[in-house]
């Protein structure tokens, strides 16, 4: 090294034949930040492996009781039977709470989206309502639909608990078609004004049809939510209703899946926990059947609106 | 975007032909739209009046003194709800305080450390969470958690006993604490999945700038990540926590419904919602159903004062319940 290098070597404020690893300071600080990313890794593992003993505990319990026989048989005694008519129950309550929710869900969506302008005032409160009802506590819904329909009617019936579960599907639903709505591109609404075409008849051709796989993954996923539903139902469906026969009628009392869960765990035979465990078992099965399903369904028609 | 604003009057002038039947038709659509909206906001005002009104014996004759009352024995017709709000203030906090750094932890590691593939099957498996039934929580904490608690109390009161929150065991697992897990696991999803969501919205220049200038990845999150979602993800926790003081069913299996209020979390409790959930399908009498409706509203004007701080906080953020 000649001295015109060492000089030059000297007057350097580093080492530049220091090897680039990390040291003192900057050490601590890439230690601290792996620190964090293990902890955040387990927290994410720590989720999901609660999902999975939460799935295995019921599942583990459920499936020794499940047969074919415990799908399609009614209960008898405390402890025999299935559950036959508790789902015909849930199913009936769900169709006719979709039924009222779908569509002022999705006129709910279309108001916000089609007719509302972006700084509207009116579209602002009603986006406000919607999540204060979203925010609304299930046992609260019971309450007012107990006030609303019970008690003019005296009796508490499958209707009522119909009507509670809307009252939660409905928030859901709007939100859910409302974001759908914003992704249909605004070139096919551009598009069909081109043409000359009415508002109504592009937003029932060409909107509608356009959102139609978002609207339907919303509707599963409040579907399967109102169908786990219990504290609006415990409310408004009560336990009014014949445990061990199907009620095809809704203004009666109508047994459901998770008033039988609800009212069978603390029974006093053994046996009749078990059933119960089998009704939870096929309950969470549908469910994330549904939730799943309303995933693949939404993966496909965002692929087709090119998001 | 724009024309899609103003509804079919701009296009009055674009029209060739008269046409009757769609200008009916456009009122239609836009009528029932709006009646759509208008049954949801009336709905929301019903439910105010249906507590009030079916709620009236309890609070004339309990006044405003209802809410710091302690004492809720409906078989001498004396209800206050002061130690079902203790209750549900004390299991919904513990499940905020556990489930936030945790949901922000997860959001984290969804939004930037994870790689594509394991981002693309954990995220929606932390979202299930939330689709699982309150019902299959509340039967599950009863039937497999509570076991557990039974034998995890004694440990944690001897290593942390000196804390008045970690009182002596209850005697078999049914406690607030209890209650408090239940609703953490029953949150977290929430706070996790927005958070996540807002992490994403962060600009990647920012991200990228730090980096370039020598910041670790927890430096990026510290410096630049929360800082600018902080408002966002304030008001995704209290909207878990909004969803942890109206759970009803899965709180009533494993709390113990004892309407008394203890310092220790170990001690059983009771919640407004968990409470209406286990004694409004019998009655004591009719007092008891109202004051059962006046509790049921005064849940409800928390609820919504936290809705309305949620959005207050969010700021520009959209933070809203999300469905898909």
């Amino acid at each position: 090294m000649s001295p015109a290098e060492t000089a030059l070597f000297e007057r350097m404020p580093f080492d530049p034949t220091a090897p680039l690893t990390p040291s003192g300071n900057l050490r601590r600080r890439a230690a601290v930040s792996r620190f964090v990313q293990t902890t955040a890794t387990a927290a994410a593992l720590f989720a999901v492996a609660v999902l999975v003993i939460i799935c295995y505990g019921v599942a583990v319990r459920g499936a020794s009781t499940l047969s074919f026989g415990f799908v399609i048989q009614n209960p008898s005694g405390l402890a025999g039977g299935g559950i036959f008519n508790a789902l015909i129950g849930t199913l009936e309550i769900v169709a006719i709470a979709t039924l009222i929710a779908l569509p002022i869900g999705i006129l709910t969506g279309l108001y916000l989206t089609e007719f509302a302008g972006p700084r509207s005032r009116t579209a602002r409160t009603l986006r406000f309502a919607l999540d204060i009802m979203a925010g609304l506590p299930t046992i609260i819904v019971g309450l007012f639909v107990y006030g609303l329909i019970v008690i003019p009617q005296h009796q508490q019936s499958g209707f009522a608990g119909a009507v509670a579960l809307a009252i939660v599907m409905l928030p859901l639903m709007a939100r859910s078609s409302q974001e759908v709505l914003l992704l249909v591109p605004g070139s096919l609404r551009e598009a069909a004004d081109a043409l000359g075409v009415n508002r109504w008849r592009t937003v029932l051709g060409v909107i509608l049809p356009a959102a139609f796989g978002g609207i339907l993954t919303g509707a599963i996923l409040a579907t399967a939510r109102a169908a786990g539903e219990t504290a609006p139902l415990l409310i408004c469906d009560g336990f009014g209703f014949n445990q061990f026969a199907t009620q095809f009628n809704p203004f009666h009392g109508v047994p459901s899946v998770s008033m039988f869960i609800f009212t069978s765990y603390d029974l006093p035979l053994a046996q009749a926990v078990t059933r119960a465990w089998g009704a939870a078992f096929v309950l969470m099965m549908l469910i994330l059947i549904a939730n799943v399903l309303a995933r693949l369904i939404l993966a496909r028609s965002r692929a087709k609106l090119g998001r | 975007m724009t024309l899609a604003r103003g509804g079919p009057r701009d296009r009055a002038g674009m029209r060739t032909r008269p046409r009757r039947a769609g200008r009916l038709g456009d009122r239609v659509m836009f009528g029932l739209c709006a009646l759509a909206g208008v049954l949801v906001v009336l709905t929301l005002v019903d439910v105010v009046f249906q507590l009030v009104n079916n709620g009236e014996p309890a609070i004339s004759r309990f006044g405003l003194g209802f809410i710091t009352s302690t004492a809720w024995k409906p078989n001498f017709n004396i209800e206050g709800v002061g130690a079902l709000l203790y209750g549900t203030a004390v299991s919904s906090l513990m499940a905020v305080v556990l489930a936030t750094p945790l949901g922000i932890a997860i959001g984290l590691f969804l939004s930037m450390m994870a790689p594509a593939r394991v981002r693309a099957v954990v995220g929606p498996l932390v979202e299930l969470l939330a689709a699982v039934p309150s019902i299959i929580y509340g039967f599950w904490g009863l039937v497999v958690l509570v076991p557990f608690i039974d034998k995890l109390e004694p440990g944690l009161h001897s290593a942390l006993g000196f804390i008045p929150l970690f009182g002596p065991a209850s005697p078999i697992g049914i406690s607030v604490f209890t209650a408090g897990l239940v609703l953490t696991v029953m949150i977290l999803p929430i706070i996790s999945a927005l958070s996540r969501d807002l992490f994403l919205t962060v600009p990647t220049e920012l991200k990228d700038g730090a980096a370039a200038l020598g910041a670790t990845p927890w430096e990026v999150i510290r410096g630049i990540v929360l800082p600018t979602t902080v408002s966002g993800v304030s008001a995704a926790v209290v909207l878990g926590l909004g969803r942890a003081l109206g759970e009803a069913i899965a709180v009533s299996f494993v709390i113990g419904d004892v309407t008394a209020i203890h310092r220790s979390l170990f001690a059983p409790g009771a919640t407004i919602a968990a409470q209406i959930a286990n004694e409004f399908p019998s009655p004591d009498d009719a007092l008891h159903t109202a004051a059962m409706f006046y509790a049921g509203l005064v849940l409800v004007v928390i609820g919504m004062l936290t809705s309305v701080a949620a959005r207050m906080i969010a700021g520009r953020f959209d933070v809203t319940q999300r469905v898909i």
